[in-house]
């Protein structure tokens, strides 16, 4: 018996979660909600991010801790499963485990499109400050705080930026929210007490 | 005014209008049925069929009588349609070596097993117009070939060593229509471009290679007609099954190749395919595969049929029709563009002369 | 809508495969992405670029505009806007300021763009650096090393032979401070109108299966010499309609005597003047 479910309108859903995930590329920081989607193992908006950009093109990698999905993504995205994180498309994994950024697909310099998209599931995601975005799509600044993330993330973030214009993009997603990191945006910390100052 | 005023909507739709009259044509002439084109103008349809990349006679033929004929249109009406098909799975390689053929020769050997088989063929006609062509009674003279597939010369040749092997490293080839092209593209994403590319536009870079624009000596090694089986696995099967025939030109030019290095010197390949009898295309399609391979077989890149990219981006008639065509749409906020920099010059121009004139 | 055909005509792998070539556009702005472009029922050549995009990010709830030279009753602008009311049923719309999605051949619109607005560009050649350098392989090769020197000098032969830069329209633009990017052919007088847009622009080459895209309020500059800024188009009238003298204007031959009369070339824009003045009558 297979768990789980795909998009209810699978037209109109996976339009509607492409538009929420093209507006979070397109302005890094700015959360949107996705869909519900009930997949084994994977948080909803990890699935319905699934659901809309993986098929038999698109190969998926997944975290062991989300090894129940693999045969919901088979069946309703269509996606090949594999065990090699440089042929993923597409890499699912929790903060927790989750693999360096350098060790992902990240396409070559005439073709720096052919990278991997890591989808990173998080604790939580909100625009309190935490972090604080710039680069193209944001309008100055942009905070974004994302708890349970490791405190190396922002290192290994320095250096994707650093191999631009190829590298790593990242969709952070809590439940069904969703935010994203285009490797052009630059990420500072934002010490306590500088808060009150934050622009937008 | 040209544009900018209401109406479009209406103006297009009496535009299509009066191309379906034309298209009709005179009312008191009948209109023509899919199985004449089919059966009476076949060549079109074969055309049709191997430059849209979907071999289906009906479909063709209607496309054919949409387009008033217009074989580009067809071309065109056939492709669009194609795309919106689902893919439901690849088939396996065609073999070509199980051809029932009805026709088969080849130019570089006098006899060999299988033997020399016309067929059909416009080869030899004297081209005098018929003005009362009808069909021939074909029962007492014509013998119809039923003897069982020749081998082909290519693995007559392959035998003494004396001619490149047809690799084969069971990868999955690239889908130029799955794919975005890039360069260099490989020998299977060239040779499904040229086989729908234009007829025309491969004959006359076919032609150039025997002129001089590239380096080539090729001979016709086999030229073979006929249907082939079509073969699928279904993956609740496991095994091949014949989901149909598809009636195919297969062309095996072979060129002289001086070896390298580590290649001694042997006869190397130009392939051709195209559906149905597309013997111009095929041959045309052989020597522009040859000619593409310049570079793999370490031979000066020199002529156009040589030119990967020039070749690749320009054979598709789709699109170089689309492109040439749309010179025709609105353009006037270029032009007005160009003008003001074109009166900006010619006014600093008039004022630099008018200056030296007083100055003189 | 009419049926046999998925919504807004293109089958769901095939959006698939636009989309992920659109959010790694957005990734790496000015960078030309390769998709597997597909046949469309209208000519390579016509905007097939723009109608893909747009077929892959439209949705029910959108409000869609059509331009060609900036006006919407344009045939080539009527028949796109037709296509897409007829497959995917959507609102259309001729008001810049109503529509979330406008698919723009040559031209952007002078009312201000806003935030939350995706811009489509039809476009013809995407490589910036073709008309020096015709290969592909080549071209890649400088994107890769943002290694533009040779689109300098062409800018830069220019000026000393004719004492200004006479590239009219199609003006190339450096996206980000990285890619080199054409802006499709719009008149220079639009470039401006590129940099740090609150909207969203994505560009579509059909023919040629190529995507790019700006982000929002992301920095486009007109590539040009501190000595030769770049310049926009100018007239020393207003349009004869409305009266606007800071809109693109078109000519209009009146007769074989060089009459002459330039009117907007934004018709929603133009009618839009036109509908305040005479309700301020």
């Amino acid at each position: 018996m297979l768990e789980g479910s795909g998009f209810e309108d699978p037209v109109h859903d996976a339009q509607r979660s492409f538009r929420a995930l093209l507006n979070v590329l397109s302005e890094p920081g700015t959360i949107a909600t996705l869909p519900q989607i009930d997949a084994p193992s994977l948080p909803a908006a990890a699935a319905a991010i699934a659901l809309t950009l993986t098929d038999r093109d698109a190969p998926a990698w997944l975290d062991p801790s989300f090894a129940a999905a693999a045969q919901w993504l088979r069946f309703f995205a269509g996606a090949p499963i594999v065990t090699d994180l440089r042929e993923a498309s597409f890499v699912f994994a929790p903060a927790a485990s989750r693999p360096q950024l350098a060790a992902l697909a990240q396409g070559d310099p005439a073709y720096p499109d052919r990278s991997a998209t890591l989808v990173l599931t998080v604790a939580a995601l909100s625009n309190d400050p935490g972090w604080r975005l710039s680069g193209p799509g944001i309008n100055g600044t942009r905070d974004l705080s994302v708890k349970g993330i490791d405190l190396d993330f922002l290192a290994d973030w320095h250096d994707n930026r650093a191999r631009f214009p190829r590298g790593v993009d990242v969709l952070l997603v809590a439940g069904d929210r969703v935010a994203g990191l285009p490797r052009t945006v630059q990420i500072e910390p934002v010490h306590i007490g500088e808060s009150a100052c934050m622009s937008r | 005014m040209y544009v900018a005023v209401k109406g479009g909507a209406a103006a297009i739709r009496a535009a299509h209008e009066l191309l379906a009259d034309v298209r009709r044509g005179d009312r008191d002439v009948p209109q023509v049925d899919l199985a004449q084109i089919d059966q009476q103008l076949g060549g079109a349809v074969d055309r049709v069929m191997a430059e849209a990349s979907l071999y289906d006679r009906e479909l063709a033929a209607v496309a054919i009588r949409q387009a008033r004929g217009d074989l580009f249109e067809a071309v065109f009406l056939l492709r669009a349609y194609r795309t919106t098909l689902p893919r439901l799975g690849d088939s396996e390689p065609l073999n070509t070596g199980a051809m029932q053929v009805d026709r088969r020769i080849s130019a570089t050997f006098k006899d060999l097993p299988g033997g020399q088989v016309l067929g059909a063929t416009f080869d030899y006609t004297h081209r005098l117009l018929d003005f009362e062509l009808d069909a021939p009674d074909l029962s007492a003279t014509t013998p119809v070939c039923t003897a069982p597939p020749p081998p082909r010369v290519g693995d007559l040749l392959g035998a003494d060593g004396l001619i490149e092997p047809n690799p084969d490293d069971g990868s999955t080839p690239a889908d130029i229509t799955r794919d975005p092209p890039t360069y260099p593209a490989s020998r299977a994403a060239r040779l499904q471009a040229l086989s729908r590319g234009d007829e025309g536009f491969l004959l006359a870079l076919g032609y150039s290679t025997q002129r001089g624009y590239g380096w080539s000596h090729p001979f016709a090694g086999e030229i073979r007609r006929g249907f082939v089986d079509v073969e699928f696995v279904p993956e609740e099967l496991g095994f091949a099954i014949t989901i149909g025939k598809v009636e195919v030109t297969e062309v095996d030019m072979v060129n002289h190749f001086s070896g390298t290095e580590d290649t001694p010197p042997c006869f190397t390949r130009g392939y051709g395919l195209a559906f149905g009898h597309g013997e111009r295309k095929a041959m045309s399609m052989a020597l522009v595969d040859r000619a593409l391979r310049a570079a793999e077989l370490g031979e000066d890149v020199a002529g156009p049929a040589q030119d990967q990219e020039f070749v690749l981006s320009h054979c598709d008639n789709v699109e170089a029709s689309g492109f040439v065509q749309h010179l025709k749409l609105p353009h006037y906020v270029d032009f007005q563009a160009e003008l003001d920099v074109l009166r900006r010059l010619r006014a600093e121009r008039i004022e630099e002369e008018a200056l030296k004139e007083a100055a003189e | 809508m009419s049926s046999g055909y998925n919504f807004a005509y293109l089958d769901e792998p095939t959006k698939r495969m636009l989309r992920r070539s659109l959010l790694k556009a957005v990734a790496i702005p000015g960078y030309q992405v390769p998709f597997a472009s597909r046949e469309m029922p209208l000519p390579f050549g016509w905007g097939t670029g723009g109608i893909q995009v747009t077929a892959a990010i439209l949705g029910r709830d959108d409000r869609l505009k059509v331009i060609d030279q900036g006006a919407d009753d344009t045939t080539n602008a009527v028949s796109i806007r037709d296509f897409f009311a007829k497959t995917a049923g959507v609102a259309t719309t001729l008001s810049t300021r109503d529509a979330t999605v406008i698919q723009t051949r040559h031209r952007i619109p002078e009312t201000p763009l806003q935030h939350g607005q995706i811009m489509v560009f039809q476009v013809p050649i995407p490589e910036p650096l073709r008309w020096l350098e015709p290969r592909e392989t080549e071209t890649r090769r400088m994107h890769a090393f943002a290694d533009y020197g040779a689109m300098h000098l062409k800018l830069y032969e220019d000026v000393a032979r004719y004492g200004r830069i006479t590239t009219a329209y199609d003006y190339p633009v450096l996206v980000a401070g990285r890619y080199l990017m054409r802006p499709s052919p719009i008149p220079r007088f639009d470039n401006p109108k590129l940099d740090a847009s609150p909207a969203l622009m994505l560009f579509g080459a059909g023919r040629e299966k190529r995507i790019y895209a700006v982000p929002p309020y992301t920095s486009v500059k007109s590539l040009d010499f501190e000595d030769h800024p770049f310049t926009i188009e100018s007239w020393d009238r207003p349009c004869a309609r409305c009266g606007a003298a800071d809109s693109y204007l078109d000519e209009i031959i009146t007769d074989d005597r060089g009459g002459r009369r330039f009117v907007c070339s934004d018709t929603d824009h133009c009618n839009q003047r036109l509908d305040a003045k005479e309700k301020a009558a």
